[in-house]
């Protein structure tokens, strides 16, 4: 029983990542995913690698939450809330869809008819100025299941402060609502900003009765073909979780796949030397990017999925912008390329699938160009017909640009090109980093036809192509340690806050994070506990996160004299200027733990020895690179430790493929990443 | 000729924004004061090394700069000229209302950028600073007759000459105002963004050739000016006139005539505000710059697919009669210039309902709606709590309009109450969607607001407003949206202010409290027409009376 297994379900695969921690043996698998059946793809995506009966652990990235709420599929959830204050949800930040246009409107998850007021009032302080009464909390949660309604959420002012009118709320509640789906804000998010922490607490609400069921019937069919082992869910935050604690809060799998993705990034490229990276997630819809620095990826407090569904969790940073395989090219009314932000997605998809795609996508282009084989496609699909990809552009771009076929396909990846090298400017150059410093690592199974260009258009050191890019998000999944994260708004003056206090609510923090580790049942390597304040100087609204250093078990001591010189340490690191006579005041605690999984050998992964260069050679293809060019083929994963590919080349694998451009050569190392660079 | 395929001008198009982008995002992380750090109220762009037109435009900046930022341009052109002409590493600074527009409050930093010894172009980072003296912390004084009493006025002048810092202008500045560390932290933050622009543009140039450069911020002009035209060709030729008011200038009580004429003939848009009222008293002149601009802001929201630049406005033509307090002139205030300019907008959106009936949107809500609180603390130290609350959006062809909006003018947002609770001694009583305050229609307005706020020992309210007079109108045969009600408890029972939207110096006995019931948006087409379901949902939720 010593086999791992990663699934990540995405919108247009199912990505699997089976690891044997005995023999250090990997095998990978990619399906079609089963929108809306997504077990079915689950199931059939296990049985191509394995049995269940024979895994110890599966590790799920999963994207119904998310999709669930993008397309309004949430059940129907229930509100109670602070009396004079129940259009919270709806008036949002007082903010607009776009800038320009005063087009779009909004409509909360949970409508006005299921916010029920009642009478209860917390101060800013922690006081309580109105107490609740039980019974007209009870009669409002009787009137939400009157309506309908399959879960429960209580949102009070200020309860971030003092959250005894919520629990006072919660228990009136039980008494009365039939499910275990009833929830309260002060538990999912104990922070200050009301909106945030009530559309937190609502969309979790509202997904609860979905994510639990799916994830009870992936667990109940697993069982039943025998699977005896440990199910764990992927969170925002890049940790892991177990499944019950999934089905409770499941808003934290937001960004459960792509995170995983982030995950094993950061690992590859730590064991393989490259500490600072840069990641871009090639998939059908989307180019999803975040940045690694010193081996920790970059994180955010708060994402938006769409307008006005603003989700705070602790979630892996990453910037996604509409350009994928699948992102449609046009002429727009300025006579003007444009590639993305719409997507033919999996269905049609691209003209070349010949599902009735009938616009041309970057993948059409790719394989007019040659770059891809269109009778080879990765995931399993039927050959690609080039014919109807060349038609598209021929129709869509070459004509009304006036251009020849080769050189619409070769615009079409220019302009897609040049949108991605602007997402990674965004996260490096924007935020203070020098693109040459850092390694690009392109993942899914598009990001190695995009890499080469990147690097040279954005100035990166190199690119960093994992073995299996195509399935990082599930190998991520087995690498992932499992991790829980609370927040506590303390909100005074740092000369205010009494250490002890502080010490006692760092205590408290663990003491409920901690058995969520146990509960898991699984072992871990090793058990570390992080606290961070989120501090400012008097009067400025954005906070730095000031890491205190206490030890591996975070108990160390520490006084305002030790808070101070870390907040200085950590402004001055930000923003230069520091005000030595201005007072800090600290806004939050964030509270961490983290069990540390058992670590994969990736050089387990390598190529075997005794394997050569000609033997993965393949027939020589033309390449379309300003015009046609012969070009070596490889099966990529069949290439010696050490080879050097010059190109023009390309290296193919099932999972995804990787282009070797003229000028750039392709290094294997000793993991079986390959290293692409400009050939001096 | 420079050849320029239409695949190499996509690229550099998104190139050059995202070095406009980038100056706003370096602006707003950095900035101290939270106007400019959490309410974005700030713009950067790029503009021609001769003329000051706006090439391009960073995409997260406040509309309303958008316009003026040419005008603030031209204004350092027309002044430095033969010996004082610009050098390679100068920076000019001002905040001069009459020649950059908007008001003292917002300051804008001008960069030339060099290329080969020549002028390339100018880069500009305007913002919102927090105070720079005047007779009111926060210098929006709605009792205000001249600039003297709202801030200092800083011409444009040299900040840096040459590479080299003039600290007496830095010295003079931060001695205006009351924030002096504020201050000087923003002015950090705007030089952070142009000096990340500079490098930008330089890398570009570069990297691309500086000709070819210029071609192509040519040829995007070029590009908006052919597509408005073919959207005005697309229009109707005629002219059509609309009129609206302002509730009165904060110092007496008569309403103040906007009026324009729209007229289109062939590809050529006009707007003749002739008709509109003369220069007031009080604070809501705007000047000629900040009237054109609100044209500007007008028309991209009315074409959002059209690029930012200059070329949007070749064919319009502008004509604002001399004296008209659309054509401010110093000493006159123009504190309040936001309520102004959204006036002009609605006017403009009204007149397009009538020309364009298929893209017809009901007015917005019309005001800033400015509330701030002041008192004494406990310990004697002063409190000011100052915001802006929001309010409707009007019917549009996509549907009802939005709830608890922001301005069209800016993309700012509202701190949270707990926030506001935490901070001041204040505590809301209400913070809700006002019922029944969007206009009716097929397409339902938008629902303006009603807060509540009770205050924590004595303190004084500033309101600064408007739309208590004269409802934001519908579209199509759609109802108007409900008017602003502004109310403070006293003694005697709630009062509305005798100014109906503006009011000075308050004062309130711990415990009482102030209530804005904010403007709906107005509808669109006739409530007859609305779709029974929407009827039924609209009762259901109490949104309609």
């Amino acid at each position: 029983m010593s086999l791992m297994l990663g699934v990540d379900v995405g919108g247009t695969y199912t990505d699997l990542f089976l690891f044997d921690t005995a023999t250090g043996e990997a095998r990978v698998a990619k399906v079609a995913s089963t929108r809306g059946r997504e077990a079915d793809g689950f199931l059939a995506g296990i049985a191509t690698i394995t049995k269940p009966a024979a895994l110890s652990t599966i590790v799920h990235g999963t994207t119904v939450g998310t999709n669930a709420l993008l397309e309004g599929k949430g059940a129907v959830a229930g509100l109670i809330t602070t009396a004079g204050f129940r259009d919270v949800l709806a008036m949002r930040r007082r903010d607009r869809r776009q800038t320009w246009g005063l087009t779009g409107n909004f409509f909360p998850v949970i409508p006005r008819d299921r916010r029920i007021e009642v009478a209860e009032r917390t101060l800013a302080d922690g006081s309580i100025l109105q107490a609740v009464d039980p019974e007209e909390i009870a009669a409002a949660a009787r009137a939400l299941l009157a309506q309908g309604a399959t879960a429960l959420c209580i949102v009070f002012l200020h309860s971030y402060a003092n959250p005894a009118n919520e629990q006072a709320a919660l228990a009136a509640s039980r008494a009365v609502w039939p499910n275990e789906h009833v929830t309260i804000s002060s538990d999912i998010l104990p922070e200050i900003r009301e909106f945030e922490r009530t559309s937190t607490a609502a969309l979790n609400a509202v997904l609860q009765p979905v994510v639990g069921p799916y994830l009870n019937r992936l667990d109940t069919a697993l069982r039943q073909e025998g699977f005896g082992g440990g199910f764990l869910i992927v969170q925002s935050n890049g940790g892991v979780m177990d499944a019950a604690t999934a089905a409770r809060l499941p808003i934290r799998t937001a960004l459960s796949g792509p995170a995983a993705g982030v995950i094993a990034a950061a690992y590859i490229a730590v064991t393989a030397g490259y500490p600072d990276v840069i990641t871009g997630d090639v998939g059908g819809t989307s180019f999803d990017v975040s940045l690694i620095k010193s081996g920790a990826p970059a994180t955010s407090a708060q994402s938006t999925l769409d307008f006005g569904l603003v989700v705070r969790t602790p979630m892996i940073e990453i910037t996604t912008i509409g350009a994928g395989g699948g992102s449609i090219a046009r002429v727009d009314a300025a006579g003007l390329l444009q590639v993305g932000p719409q997507s033919a997605g999996s269905i049609p998809g691209p003209a070349c699938y010949g599902a009735g795609g009938e616009f041309p996508t970057v993948t059409d282009a790719n394989v007019v160009l040659g770059r891809i084989d269109a009778s080879r496609p990765i995931g399993n699909r039927p050959a690609l017909d080039t014919e109807a990809a060349a038609h598209a552009i021929e129709t869509h771009v070459a004509r009304p640009l006036d251009l020849g076929l080769m050189q619409a396909a070769e615009a079409i990846l220019r302009v897609a090109n040049a949108h991605m090298a602007g997402a990674l400017r965004l996260v490096s150059i924007e935020r203070g980093h020098d693109p040459k410093l850092f390694a690009f690592m392109p993942f899914g199974g598009g990001g190695g036809l995009h890499a080469g260009a990147l690097v040279r258009d954005v100035g990166l050191a190199c690119a960093l192509v994992p073995r299996y890019p195509g399935v990082t998000s599930a190998l991520g999944c087995v690498i992932a340690d499992m991790r829980h994260d609370r927040v506590r708004t303390l909100a005074r003056p740092l000369l205010d806050l009494d250490p002890t206090t502080l010490r006692t609510e760092m205590d408290a923090a663990i003491a409920l994070l901690a058995p969520l580790l146990d509960q898991s049942g699984l072992t871990f390597a090793d058990v570390r506990v992080e606290h961070a304040l989120d501090m400012h100087y008097q009067g400025q609204t954005h906070t730095v996160s000031v890491t205190l250093d206490l030890g591996a078990d975070g108990s160390g001591a520490f006084d305002h004299a030790t808070i101070q010189a870390a907040f200085v340490a950590t402004y001055a690191g930000a923003y230069g200027r520091v005000l030595p006579h201005v007072p800090v005041r600290v806004m939050n605690l964030r509270s961490t733990i983290i069990g540390a999984r058992p670590r994969i050998d990736l050089a387990s992964l390598a190529p075997a020895a005794g394997t050569t260069i000609e033997a993965a050679r393949r027939a020589d293809r033309r390449v379309w690179f300003g015009g046609w060019t012969d070009s070596a083929i490889y099966d990529r994963l069949a290439l010696p430790v050490g080879a050097v590919i010059h190109g023009p080349a390309v290296l193919e694998q099932p999972d995804a493929t990787t282009l070797v451009e003229p000028g750039q050569h392709a290094r294997v190392d000793r993991f079986g990443n390959l290293i692409l660079e400009a050939t001096r | 000729m420079i050849d320029l395929d239409p695949v190499t001008l996509a690229v550099l198009k998104g190139r050059l924004e995202q070095i406009a982008d980038e100056m706003d995002a370096t602006l707003f992380r950095r900035a101290f004061n939270p106007t400019i750090a959490e309410a974005h109220d700030a713009c950067h762009g790029i503009y021609h090394a001769d003329t000051g037109a706006t090439l391009i435009q960073g995409k997260s900046g406040l509309p309303i700069f958008v316009g003026v930022m040419a005008h603030a341009v031209r204004a350092v052109i027309e002044k430095f000229t033969a010996d004082r002409a610009p050098a390679d590493g100068d920076v000019f600074i001002f905040n001069d209302p009459y020649l950059g527009g908007t008001h003292l409050s917002d300051m804008r930093l001008i960069r030339p950028v060099f290329s080969a010894g020549r002028l390339f172009c100018w880069l500009a980072s305007v913002g919102h600073w927090n105070d720079l003296g005047g007779a009111v912390p926060g210098n929006y004084n709605p009792a205000a007759t001249d600039y003297f009493q709202e801030a200092v006025l800083i011409p444009p002048v040299r900040l840096y000459r040459a590479g080299v810092l003039e600290q007496d202008i830095v010295d003079i500045i931060l001695a205006a105002s009351r924030l002096p560390d504020t201050a000087f932290g923003d002015l950090n933050a705007h030089l952070s963004a142009l000096d990340l622009g500079v490098a930008r543009m330089l890398d570009l140039v570069a990297e691309t050739g500086g000709d070819m450069l210029a071609a192509a911020m040519q040829r995007l002009t070029d590009i908006s000016a052919r597509q408005i035209r073919a959207e005005i060709a697309g229009l109707p030729d005629g002219t059509w006139h609309e009129e609206d008011f302002l509730d009165n200038d904060g110092r007496t009580d008569t309403p103040l005539r906007i009026a324009c004429a729209v007229t289109i003939e062939g590809e050529t848009l006009s707007f003749d505000f002739t008709g509109s009222a003369g220069a007031c008293a009080g604070p809501v002149n705007i000047s000629r710059a900040t009237t054109e601009a609100s044209v500007y802001v007008a028309l991209k929201h009315l074409f959002p697919e059209i690029a930012a630049n200059s070329g949007v406005m070749v064919p319009i033509r502008i004509h604002i009669p001399e004296g008209c307090l659309l054509d401010a002139k110093r000493p006159a205030p123009t504190g309040g210039y936001t309520e102004t300019i959204l006036r002009v907008i609605d006017v403009i959106f009204s007149a397009f309902a009538r020309i364009r009936p298929d893209a017809a949107t009901g007015n917005a809500y019309g005001t800033i709606n400015a509330l701030s609180l002041t008192g004494r603390r406990a310990n004697g130290s002063q409190w000011v709590m100052f915001s802006f609350f929001g309010g409707g959006h009007g019917g549009n062809p996509e549907g009802d309009g939005l709830s608890h909006g922001n301005p069209p003018i800016a993309t700012a947002i509202i701190p949270p109450v707990e926030i506001m609770e935490q901070a001041y001694p204040i505590r809301f009583t209400q913070w809700a969607l006002r019922d029944g305050s969007g206009g009716d229609g097929a397409q339902r307005g938008g629902l303006g607001a009603i807060y509540e706020i009770a205050v924590n020992g004595d303190a004084e309210a500033f309101v600064f407003a408007e739309r208590a007079r004269f409802s934001p109108r519908g579209v199509l045969g759609g109802g108007d949206g409900a008017r602003n009600v502004i109310a403070f408890e006293q003694e005697d029972g709630w009062q509305t202010p005798a100014l109906g939207s503006k009011a000075v110096g308050v004062k309130l006995a711990s415990g009482q409290r102030v209530r804005i019931e904010t403007p709906g948006g107005g509808g669109r087409g006739l409530p007859a027409d609305r779709a029974p379901d929407d009827l039924k949902r609209d009762a259901a939720l109490g949104l309609t009376p």
